[in-house]
């Protein structure tokens, strides 16, 4: 495990909203082919953690992908056409677009550096989550909750991600769906996919991830093997005892 | 009043109105993607047509140095952010594509025999003259702002309204002109008759249409200009930069209204501010179809392209006037039958 290459890692990473630092001296690290996740109560600052690693805020300290620092002047285009892909917590769907239409602007960024095989990897997205071809001309909009989520997350999958970052993917889902997303995290360990998942759904982010940190109030307060975490007697009381499951 | 009178009073109609569509549909695009409202529209309908004047009379355009100039600005943007990104390997192409390509531009113009080239090569040539400015007059003026209010873009629009229509009169003088029509003469149908210059425009337009139509329909690069109105955040993240939707919704608002200035000037006089005027009455096709829907919009431009022709025939002092204050009532009804779109949250 610990001779696979790291594929992000965050030095002493802040980020403040004015003169309200949400996240103090962050430190991260993601491995290919490995599943970690972040988890932490409300307003800990996992959402602003992914959205600074993905250019969307500005940030101080050093965050290295694939081995290469990124400047302070990191774009959101450039890093999605090499595979830092996020599914946000509000998911983002083009609503008055089909389903089709969404995956197909998946492949944006791979379509403009002049890669044409998106059509086999909406095939793949398919062979993933069989709803989608059900419903492929239907308007995102309209789609449920669980298929929102399912669309974000094959949409991401268009841009052949190597690092796919999914905040909350069971956000406001039922526990059967949940359950099935929460499988297809795993299964895209297999595809190659490394994977940065952050959650408030502990028990099951723990039980998928190789690697866990406890963000509280905008730092690190733990971190270990997810086994390990699980049964860390501080993540059972606030995140897998009864009142923990939110 | 005879069926004569009326034939003639909604061809009139008919084709401006098709020109004030395009010019509608051109508006709803570039409000959609950037929030800008694109007062300068008209001016870009001014240039093409004056650029195509100058050509036909066997002179470069001064607009060519217009374009080297902005070519000029905006390169030196883009390099200054090349630098401060440290991606220094970008500058040729930079150079290139902003600089490069219109001096050679400028150069084919100094040599070319103008005047007695096909009218094909004529109008491309003031399209390849009049339609980069669209984009490059994004990337100087509203791309450092694209974050702003609409207010402040609004405001923004204003100031490179009157830039540009200062600038028309500086290039072009105060003197109006015509271009010759693309066919001369009228085709009768019986009791009818049709001016063949009506005909192409109405004809080109509706294949513009159509094409625009198909670009948003069928190609990545159009379903991406959609995104990025429906879903900024979302665009964003699928890799589809704000920067290349702006710059391309500028380049083809640019298009339509350069076009609209080749098709339109061989049936009206054509001056350095005529394009504002016409670019109002697509304005007020585009406020039917509340800045949103393209074929309101653009039927709201053929409204009030009949209307105008009518009531220049029984009050022409007031055309103006009367279909101006078409907007009022309109936006009374918009504003009772619509629900209020929230100014987008950042
Ligand atoms: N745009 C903003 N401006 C100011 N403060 C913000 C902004 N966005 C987030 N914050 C603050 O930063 C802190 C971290 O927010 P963040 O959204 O990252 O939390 P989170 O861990 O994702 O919470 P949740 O689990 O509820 O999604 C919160 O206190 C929040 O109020
Ligand atoms: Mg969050």
């Amino acid at each position: 495990m610990t001779t696979k290459p790291i594929i992000l890692e965050t030095t002493d990473l802040c980020v403040s909203y004015g003169r309200v630092e949400a996240l103090h001296k962050i430190n991260v690290r993601i491995r290919e082919g490995e599943i970690v996740t972040v988890i932490g109560p409300n307003g800990a600052g996992k959402t602003t953690l992914l959205s600074s690693l993905m250019g969307l805020l500005p940030s101080r300290g050093k965050v290295a992908y694939q081995g290469e620092t990124l400047g302070a002047g990191r774009t959101v285009e450039a890093l999605v056409s090499r595979g830092l892909v996020l599914v946000p917590e509000k998911r983002e769907l083009f609503g008055e677009m089909s389903v089709e239409d969404n995956l197909l602007l998946g492949a944006f960024a791979r379509y403009r550096r002049g890669d044409r095989a998106y059509r086999e990897t909406m095939d793949e997205v398919y062979g993933i989550f069989p709803r989608l071809r059900e419903r492929r001309t239907q308007l995102a909009g309209t789609l449920s909750g669980g298929e929102r989520q399912m669309l974000a997350m094959g949409r991401a999958l268009m841009a052949k991600p190597k690092l796919l970052m999914l905040d909350e993917p069971s956000l406001g889902l039922a526990p059967l769906i949940i359950r099935e997303i929460f499988r297809i995290v795993a299964h895209l360990r297999e595809l190659g996919v490394s994977v940065l998942l952050v959650e408030q759904n502990a028990r099951a982010a723990l039980q998928v991830a190789d690697y866990g940190y406890v963000l509280e109030t905008g730092e690190v307060a733990l971190e270990n093997d997810s086994k390990v975490l699980a049964d860390d007697p501080r993540v059972i009381e606030s995140y897998l005892g009864l009142g923990g499951k939110h | 009043m005879d069926f004569q009178i009326h034939l003639l009073l909604i061809q009139d109609g008919v084709t401006n109105g098709a020109i004030y569509a395009l010019l509608s549909l051109a508006l709803v695009l570039v409000f959609a993607v950037t929030r800008v409202i694109f007062i300068p529209q008209g001016e870009f309908v001014a240039y093409g047509a004056l650029t195509l004047a100058a050509i036909q009379a066997g002179k470069a355009p001064p607009t060519v140095w217009f374009l080297v100039a902005l070519g000029a600005a905006a390169a030196g943007a883009d390099i200054w952010q090349a630098v401060r990104e440290s991606r220094g390997s970008r500058i040729p192409a930079i150079l290139g594509i902003n600089l490069g390509l219109p001096l050679a531009l400028a150069g084919i113009l100094q040599v070319a025999p103008l005047a007695t080239l096909p009218l094909v090569v004529q109008v491309i040539l003031t399209l390849l003259v009049v339609v980069p400015l669209g984009p490059m007059i994004y990337r100087l003026a509203y791309q450092p702002v694209a974050e702003a209010t609409v207010l402040l873009l609004l405001i923004v629009s204003v100031a490179v309204h009157l830039a540009l229509l200062g600038l028309g009169l500086f290039f072009f003088g105060a003197e109006g002109t015509r271009t010759p029509s693309f066919t001369d003469g009228s085709l009768s149908i019986g009791p009818a008759t049709f001016q063949y210059q009506s005909l192409w425009i109405i004809g080109i337009t509706v294949l513009l249409i159509v094409g625009l139509f198909a670009f948003f329909e069928r190609t990545l690069y159009g379903k991406a200009l959609r995104a990025t109105a429906i879903n900024r955040t979302g665009a964003k993240l699928m890799g589809i930069s704000t920067d290349m939707a702006g710059k391309l919704s500028f380049a083809l608002a640019a298009l339509v209204g350069a076009f609209s200035g080749v098709l339109v000037s061989p049936v009206t006089t054509i001056y350095y501010d005529t394009g504002f005027l016409m670019g109002l009455k697509g304005f007020v096709g585009a406020i039917i179809g509340g800045l949103a829907s393209y074929p309101i919009a653009s039927l709201g431009a053929v409204m009030v392209g009949l209307l105008e022709s009518y009531s220049s025939f029984w009050a022409s002092a007031y055309k103006e006037v009367i279909v101006f204050t078409l907007i009022i009532p309109v936006l009374v009804w918009r504003s009772l039958t619509t629900h209020h779109v929230e100014e987008e949250e950042h």
